[in-house]
């Protein structure tokens, strides 16, 4: 079988893995759902990161919002509701105005990416990326990964300072 | 063959679909997902511009900027929730309407 044509299918399986599971998450009524939705949408991101050749940033994907930020959301699920309370539903409001501005939005966002001419300067990939962005990351920009991790320090303490218990 | 359309398309549909979580649901958890949608579909568009830029790089190094800055927006977002819900006992956002709890 012709690789190219192997590669657009599985291509197109990861695309509609991400686009449907996202739906999922926004239309589905039991959290709990949405929240596993949700882990197959940053998996499929990720696949989407490996055919973009940025081998680094899928590990990431997969480490930080897989392994992290999905678990503090379900964390968040389980802990704002009574553990008896089986049925996790979630109430929507103004669905149809949404609906309508929303496919809105999307006509017009997909029209005018269709529309425009892309300066594409030639596609590049298949090289590890892994020490080129580490190289960037301490030459070039310095400055902003140290502010990055000042940024996650105050996240820290301020994540701890807001749900610490007041005694008073 | 697969183009930078491609992936700008997939990224403005969970853009959108995004949009349609933030807007409707009334659910504190269940926005913060919309928001994370939003985040990831942003990551999209930055590496597939970095990728069709003859491998400059400054678009994956963006991406792992909004990846530090999503971990952070998560946590604090979900402190703020379960502060909420400690003293309003709901994590519906219609409640959360006054300034002083």
């Amino acid at each position: 079988m012709d690789t190219n044509l192997l590669i657009q299918v599985v291509f197109y399986c990861f695309a509609v893995v991400v686009v449907g599971s996202a739906a999922v998450v926004v239309f589905s009524r039991n959290l709990i759902r949405s929240a596993v939705a949700l882990l197959f949408t940053f998996v499929g991101v990720a696949a989407l990161y490996v055919f973009l050749g940025a081998d680094f940033l899928a590990a990431t994907q997969m480490v930080i919002y897989v392994g992290g930020i999905l678990v503090l959301l379900l964390f968040g699920v389980m802990l704002t509701h009574k553990l008896y309370d089986l049925n996790l539903r979630s109430e929507t409001y103004q669905f149809f105005p949404a609906m309508v501005v929303v496919a809105g939005l999307f006509g017009v966002l997909v029209t005018f990416l269709i529309r425009t001419r892309w300066h594409a300067g030639g596609e590049s990939g298949g090289v590890p990326t892994t020490a080129m962005i580490g190289g960037l990351l301490l030459r070039d920009y310095l400055l902003p990964f140290e502010a990055a991790s000042i940024l996650l320090l105050i996240a820290l303490i301020g994540a701890a300072m807001i749900v610490r218990r007041r005694s008073e | 063959m697969i183009g930078l359309t491609h992936y700008l398309i997939i990224g403005a549909a969970l853009f959108s679909l995004g949009v349609m979580g933030v807007l409707t649901r009334k659910n504190a958890v269940n926005v913060l997902m919309g928001v994370e949608l939003i985040l990831n579909s942003a990551n999209i568009n930055l590496v597939a511009f970095s990728k069709y830029s003859a491998g400059n790089l400054n678009g994956q190094i963006f991406a792992i900027f909004v990846i530090v800055v999503a971990a952070a927006e998560a946590a604090v977002a979900l402190a703020i929730i379960l502060s909420m819900y400690r003293i309003l006992k709901s994590v519906n956002l219609d409640r959360a309407d006054t300034l002083k709890g």
